[in-house]
């Protein structure tokens, strides 16, 4: 049981560094700005998602387990709305 | 090389980092964004003495942490305090730079 | 070399590769967003080194409320310097002077660093056998309110006195006005829904800072710190607005917790064994009432210092 719940953190976790790294590289390689925001928001969402996923077998407590998955909700939010933000300011300013 | 040596050493590269911002950039914003990396490099440095002072159970010497957090209010205040009365010369005297006059490129010129 | 070590070389490198951005960057704004990441990075160090109370502050307020006044400031500068600012370099002797001079400051730090005995000298014995007296589990706040809460009440002090100096500053015709907003655009829907979604829980997760600071890490900055900031994005989204700066409510708010403080502090005399000890048995309550004080002000304090001087005339 251990072990698959290892196994399964294991995964979780390599899947969310892979989504970070293609976000990190869609934001390096992309050529405007919209398709960079896009590329990152997502990506990142995804990883961390997937990372807080991976973790919460070990979170030791409810408690823990619980503040993971809120800080993953954080994340969403403040995600959502700075990524709305910036593609505002991109296209006011043209 | 442990995690704390290496702390100071970023403390110090900051320090410097800091003060050739605050020395040979004119636009008052920079200087401050120069006093803030001089600060918390010095901030770091004390966190390695904290952490040097490793005692009593306690992973880190808390007095230095907590004059830390002090300081790194206090810094707040001053960086507030130094924004305002840059804006507001800013609003009276139009735009100001800290620029010697004597060392600038056009008087090499 | 390990993986640990391996991750602490390239946390060191990233630092340094940011500060270094937010030095030698073209822009003055790309410079400031610099800084903001600079100081997320910074707090991750901290955490390396054990402390994470600092960590949280320095994320808090180094990176977060210092982030939200330079970014304000930059955005102002940069609108009013198109008139065209002088931010030419100085010549290249002088940047080479500077260069040498600051790599010298760096390379004697370096040393002093590295001759630090080890272990060095360090108050952790005596902050651990007086813990049990104040009841507290978390040495740090110990520290900044018992053993040296004289100078966590001055430091009190300087943020109204920083209050005080930002206001000053109004012009004549404003002044008993209201700051503007911090960031004075127009509302918009994110900003409104933003505002109305996260305030709650960041209240929540606010309060519980600074109530588990007594045993873990957080306290009254850290909680105080996320409390201005739910305070700040109400005020952005245009749901709220800075009060007047005659405000007695607000003045009353900015000097509750330095008063409190100084009034606990004093009572010691008649109490306990003198100014600022507090009587046996009663530490931790008098600990938590004050630090409930000081979270009010300091959570007021950050948006006002934030916001600036008084902008808009005074509304009859």
């Amino acid at each position: 049981m251990n072990v698959l719940l290892d196994l399964f953190s294991v995964i979780a976790i390599c899947f969310g560094t892979f989504f970070f790294l293609a976000g990190t590289a869609g934001l390096l390689r992309f050529p405007d700005a919209l398709s960079r925001l896009h590329a990152l928001t997502k990506a990142d969402n995804l990883g961390v998602g997937l990372i807080v996923l991976g973790l919460l077998p070990h979170a030791g407590s409810l408690l823990a387990a619980l503040k993971l998955v809120a800080i993953w909700a954080l994340i969403q939010l403040a995600g959502a709305t700075s990524a709305q933000l910036i593609a505002r300011a991109i296209r006011r300013s043209g | 090389m442990t995690a704390a040596t290496l702390a100071g050493f970023i403390g110090s590269a900051l320090v410097g980092l800091g003060l050739y911002g605050l020395i040979t950039d004119p636009q008052p914003i920079r200087k401050i964004l120069g006093f803030n990396l001089i600060g918390s490099g010095v901030f770091l440095l004390f966190g390695i003495v904290a952490r040097k002072g490793a005692a009593a159970g306690f992973a880190a010497d808390p007095v230095p942490q907590a004059m830390v957090i002090t300081g790194i209010v206090v810094a707040f205040s001053a960086s507030a305090l130094a924004i305002a009365l840059v804006l507001r010369l800013y609003e009276v005297a139009g735009p100001v730079s800290l620029r010697s006059e004597h060392t600038s490129n056009k008087a090499e010129k | 070399m390990s993986i640990l070590q391996i991750l602490d070389i390239g946390l060191a490198g990233l630092v340094l590769a940011v500060a270094a951005w937010t030095v030698f960057a073209r822009d003055a704004f790309a410079a400031v967003v610099g800084f903001v990441a600079y100081g997320l990075l910074l707090s991750l160090v901290w955490v390396r080194l054990f402390a994470v109370d600092v960590a949280l502050t320095e994320a808090a307020i180094g990176s977060g409320v210092t982030g939200v006044l330079l970014i304000g400031a930059a955005g102002r500068l940069r609108k009013l310097e198109a008139s065209g600012g002088d931010d030419e370099l100085p010549g290249a002797s002088l940047r080479l002077f500077a260069a040498a001079l600051c790599i010298f400051v760096t390379l004697v730090l370096a040393g002093v660093v590295l001759s630090l005995p080890d272990p060095g000298p360090t108050l952790a014995p005596e902050a651990a056998r007086h813990l049990a007296e104040t009841g507290l589990g978390n040495p740090i706040t110990a520290v900044l309110l018992s053993y040296r809460s004289f100078d966590t009440m001055l430091e009190k002090v300087v943020l109204v006195l920083a209050v005080v100096g930002v206001w000053s500053l109004a012009a004549d015709q404003y002044w008993g006005g209201a700051a503007g907003n911090p960031r004075g655009a127009e509302p918009d829907g994110t900003r409104a829904l933003l505002a109305q979604v996260l305030p709650p829980l960041g209240i929540l997760i606010g309060i519980h800072m600074v109530w588990v600071g007594a045993d873990e890490p957080g306290g009254a900055f850290q909680g105080g710190a996320i409390l201005a900031a739910m305070w700040m994005i109400t005020m952005m989204a245009g749901l709220t607005e800075m009060p007047s700066i005659r405000s007695r409510l607000l003045r009353l708010v900015l000097v509750a917790g330095p008063a409190v403080f100084v009034a606990v502090g004093v009572a010691g005399v008649a109490f306990a064994s003198g100014v600022f000890a507090y009587p046996t048995g009663f530490a931790k309550p008098l600990i938590l009432f004050i630090e409930a004080f000081m979270t009010l002000s300091i959570a007021v304090t950050l948006p006002v210092l934030v916001a600036g001087p008084p902008k808009r005339l005074r509304q009859q």
